[in-house]
């Protein structure tokens, strides 16, 4: 077995016992990139010098008897949209090109100065993290491993496809609609979205802030488990951070859940779910009852609302969180220098923003405006109250929702660029779950007739990762098929 | 006569104001912890991903200012919103890094820190009260440099060290009926700001002001940028004129934005209502909503001093004090406490003294301070000094008019033995001194004393002959005395 073909939680024992040095793994990592990234695009930019460097250092230490951290120099993939301090972050996008952020974000801090991760490069996404299939990177698509004619989803494809191909143990991604489960179902790996306060949000480049929340993706609910340990808890410089206890994920993997209830929304197996997904999903819930859950139905009776209530909020605040790129102080800017102030900045922004993200910052202002603002903000925020109700109550009659992450597998690339709303609506099964704040994993549970994998998603109560996590492990344990790394290979239909 | 002039010149006048104060006490700025003491930096030095609005920077706030603003809301006996949250303000300008400015807001949703609230002015003695709308937290763009007028300058320098510094807004209604009033209003309001202890409206740029006026029946027009509570009554007044001189010319007013050009003086256009900014107010959801409970604000207000209104009134009583004079008294806090310091120090102190003690603090000194422009905690001048000086006057060992001439020197914080053994300037009450002073005056003034024998007036130019021959240091009781004696024995006066 070649080093990448291993778990984050198996390289780490390697490294921890000495079998393998730190920089035999990275070294080993970027040979395996090398050979893979021309066919799959995951990352925007590597740092292959700074990664080895890094390793190097942490083997220093490390024969010296110095602690290193607990992640033992384990590489990953960063999505471009998290702040690392000298080094490139342009979110997808042509207007960040050539900015170095002066800081960390956060989680940088707690996974690589603190646990001592290495970031091998930063993973593609649609820019601004606008977008379900990182078609709307402005460094060009990434392509799913499963099938490289088809999306890897999005936005954080890259940091789904870097995984799923072995270019990268784990990685992380963020996740607004969608954005972290979508490429975890389309490439077949686990994704996490965490409730909505649990990882800090500090040097994560704002989509939609009052959705955005850091997640990891691994290949198994193990490996995913070890970094929410780690990126969890309250922080001092996001606000919205919570300041309750962070379980001990790994220990409570293995707990059963035959006391459990599940609850399965009817509204989520409704029109537009293809048919060979509703069969693996339906085929995990029987597994998971064959552990002993109990499963009964719930009722979401205003998911209908779920998208149009979703984008009216996330491009309100998009238009707002992506004032501040004009390329005046850092970014680049549009060559033509001529006009006043407001000409530059207008010039700038509409030769340097994609289509997506101007649409969204257009229809946000819109319906932020004077006379239209009750008519859709404020509606959005009350509608968003009764999908945070509907998950109440059903949340108040079972331990965990379940149910597919996405409607169907991954689509082929240029599908839908000109039908954004058909796109819009593949969140249809996630959003919600931003809407209310929740946490919901995503793991692979098989694979249709064309070989591409469906995610299997699992939605607990706030703060219950712990619960969701369980269930998870027990299930990727039951459906064994976690090992398999994605062939890189066409399609062929 | 001014008064009355100026009254019926504005009778139809309509003011609102909208003050904005950094909160120069709080040592960091309002959502990061940068030091807020900007003045006198280089530019562009106290910044961090957070007040230059960085990709991925958060707001948080600062627990301070939100006891600050609670201290401005009480001592304005404005009302507590018990839970509120920041919105978003947006529009571009190169002095707003992120594009939107965070503010409060009192529509869509959204509760100002306070509501309501006012301050009482005086106007030709007669007492007003002028109300609040509210007041709230927001905070402070970056500082543009431009070089000479906005209009001419060839270019703008940005300099971000004032960028998320700590602004209070207060929000008056539109009851102010002439520039008068709204200096008499900012006076007032600086008072309680000092006495507040959030900021120090002395620094340049602590206090800035927009204002709305019109004139009844007619267009507002609003005024920014007036950088200055001085500023405010010269901008009312030119705006005011323009007004009048373009309705005179029959023109019609239009609802327009306009900026106080501070070195040419005037009013200038910028927008006119049809390209007035939408702001997009929306809340900001990067921070938690405030929760003000009932135990903090009684907190606070325990803290809070004696405020200047109810000063006043314990002056007027303790001291025997007219309301004139404690009012005069109570407006700058250090005055007042000086005042305070010094009179209680001397427990033979009464009346008399308490008025003495108020005059030079309110004539000479205050007078010195202006001309230095400084404020008393600025000088070496001690309560103390005052109360020698007094003490001095009433024992006779100095005149009053020579006392005046000790101000500068006891403002540097000399002692008055000090002084007056520079100065050589004790007071003569040697009567054959006198005497012989006397006899040279009338020896040299035969016609002024031949005057004295119709005009018993007259005497008094003969005394201050003496005065001025002794350089001011003759007793003017015994002078007088001997000189009516000195006139009587040479049959000048019976
Ligand atoms: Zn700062």
């Amino acid at each position: 077995m070649k080093l990448y073909e291993y778990m984050a939680y198996e390289l780490i024992e390697k490294i921890k016992s000495k079998e393998i040095t730190i920089e035999e793994l990275i070294y080993q990592i970027y040979e395996r990139i090398e050979k893979t990234e021309d066919k799959l695009h995951s990352f925007i930019h590597l740092s292959k010098e700074k990664a080895l460097n890094k390793a190097k250092q942490l083997d220093e230490k490390l024969n010296k008897g110095k602690p290193v951290g607990r992640l033992y120099g384990l590489p990953m993939g960063i999505k471009d949209l998290i702040c690392i301090k000298d080094s490139p972050t342009t979110c997808g996008s042509k207007i960040l090109e050539g900015y170095y952020p002066p800081y960390n974000a956060t989680v940088i801090n707690r996974l690589i100065e603190k646990e001592g991760a290495i970031c091998v490069g930063r993973t593609n996404m649609d820019e601004f993290a606008m977008g379900s299939s990182t078609e709307n990177s402005c460094y060009g698509p990434t392509y799913n491993p499963w099938d490289l004619e088809r999306v890897p989803g999005g936005s954080s494809g890259g940091s789904g496809s870097c995984v799923a191909s072995g270019q990268t143990p784990v990685s992380l991604g963020s996740d607004t609609g969608g954005s972290i489960r979508c490429p975890a179902s389309y490439c077949g790996v686990v994704g996490l979205k965490p409730t909505y306060g649990r990882v800090s949000r500090y040097g994560l480049v704002s989509y939609a802030n009052s959705l955005d929340q850091i997640g990891p993706i691994s290949r198994c609910v193990y490996d995913t488990a070890i970094l929410l340990e780690i990126i969890a808890g309250y922080d001092r410089l996001d606000s919205t951070t919570v300041d309750i206890k962070v379980d001990k994920y790994t220990e409570e993997l293995q707990n059963p859940i035959s006391k459990m209830t599940l609850g399965v929304p009817k509204e989520f197996f409704g029109e537009g779910l293809e048919k060979e997904v509703k069969n693996k999903v339906k085929g995990a819930i029987n597994k998971l009852n064959s552990l002993g859950a109990e499963t009964i139905e719930v009722s979401f009776p205003h998911l209908e609302y779920a998208i149009p209530t979703y984008y009216l909020i996330a491009m309100s605040e998009a238009s707002s969180n992506l004032a501040r790129y004009d390329g005046l102080r850092y970014g680049s800017m549009s060559g033509d220098l001529s006009g006043d102030l407001y000409e530059v900045f207008s010039r700038t922004r509409s030769e340097r923003f994609g289509s997506e993200v101007r649409r969204r910052i257009i229809l946000g202002s819109y319906t932020l405006s004077a006379g239209y603002y009750d008519m859709f903000y404020i509606k959005a925020l009350k509608v968003r109250t009764l999908i945070k109700n509907d998950f109440q109550n059903a949340l108040n009659q079972c331990d965990a929702i379940v149910c597919p992450t996405m409607p169907t597998t991954a689509f082929k690339i240029g599908e839908f660029v000109d039908d954004p709303l058909q796109m819009y609506f593949m969140d249809i099964l996630t959003c919600p779950v931003n809407l209310a704040g929740l946490p919901a994993l995503s793991i692979p549970c098989g694979f249709d007739t064309k070989d591409l994998p469906i995610g299997f998603q699992i939605i607990g109560n706030y703060f219950s990762e712990k619960i969701i996590l369980n269930i998870g492990y027990l299930l990727e344990k039951e459906l064994n098929i976690f090992r398999k790394l994605a062939p890189i290979k066409d399609g062929g239909n | 006569m001014e008064g009355i002039r100026v009254s019926s010149n504005y009778e139809d006048v309509i003011i609102g104001l909208e003050v904005h104060i950094q909160l120069t006490n709080l040592k960091t700025k309002l959502f990061c912890s940068c030091n807020a003491d900007y003045r006198g930096s280089e530019p562009n030095s106290h910044n961090c991903p957070i007040c230059l609005g960085l990709p991925g920077s958060l707001p948080v706030i600062n627990e301070r200012a939100i006891e600050f603003a609670t201290r401005l809301a009480l001592a304005l006996d404005s009302k507590i919103n018990d839970s509120m949250f920041f919105f978003r303000k947006n529009y571009f300008y190169v002095d707003l890094p992120k594009g939107f400015q965070i503010s409060q807001y009192n529509k869509a949703g959204g509760r100002a820190f306070a509501d309501r609230g006012n301050i009482t002015v005086k106007i030709n003695g007669n007492k007003k009260e002028i109300r609040l709308n509210r007041i709230h937290l927001e905070e402070d763009p970056a500082r543009l440099v431009h070089k000479g007028s906005i209009a001419t300058s060839p270019y703008t320098l940005v300099d971000y060290n004032r960028s998320g510094v700590c602004l209070i807004e207060i929000v008056s209604e539109p009851v102010i009926r002439s520039p008068e009033e709204a200096r008499e209003f900012l006076k007032q309001l600086r008072s309680i700001v000092q006495y507040t202890r959030i900021s120090n409206l002395d620094l340049t740029g602590a206090a800035r002001v927009d204002a709305n006026i019109s004139i009844k029946g007619h267009e507002r027009s609003e005024v920014k940028n007036i950088s200055s509570f001085k500023e405010v009554e010269r901008a009312l007044k030119w705006e005011i004129q323009r007004q009048r001189n373009l309705l005179k010319r029959g023109k019609k007013l239009t609802q327009e934005t306009r900026h106080w050009d501070d070195k040419r003086r005037i009013t200038i256009s910028l927008r006119t209502k049809e390209f007035e900014e939408d702001y997009r107010y929306f809340p900001e959801q990067d921070l938690v909503p405030i929760v003000i409970d009932k135990n903090f604000i009684q907190q606070v207000k325990d803290k809070l001093p004696e405020m200047p209104n109810e000063r006043s009134i314990r002056l007027q009583r303790d001291y025997n004090l007219s309301e004139f004079d404690s009012e005069n008294l109570v407006l700058d806090k250090d005055i007042a406490d000086f005042y305070e310091d010094g009179v209680n120090s001397v427990p033979s102190f009464g009346p008399n003294e308490y008025k003495q003690f108020c005059n030079w603090l309110m004539n000479d000194i205050s007078r010195h301070l202006n001309e230095q422009n400084k404020t008393i905690p600025e000088t070496k001048v001690q309560p103390k000094l005052v109360v020698d000086l007094i003490k001095h006057i009433n024992e006779g060992k100095i005149t009053t008019k020579i006392a005046k001439t000790f101000i500068s020197e006891m403002m540097n914080g000399s002692s008055i033995s000090k002084i007056i053994e520079k100065k050589g300037k004790k007071r003569i009450s040697n009567e054959e001194i006198i005497e012989g002073n006397c006899k040279e005056v009338i020896k040299e003034n035969p016609k002024i004393v031949e005057d004295c024998r119709k005009n018993p007036k007259a005497i008094e130019a003969l005394i201050g002959r003496v005065m001025g021959k002794t350089k001011g240091q003759a007793d003017p009781e015994i002078t007088r005395r001997i000189m009516f004696k000195m006139l009587k024995q040479i049959g000048i006066i019976i």
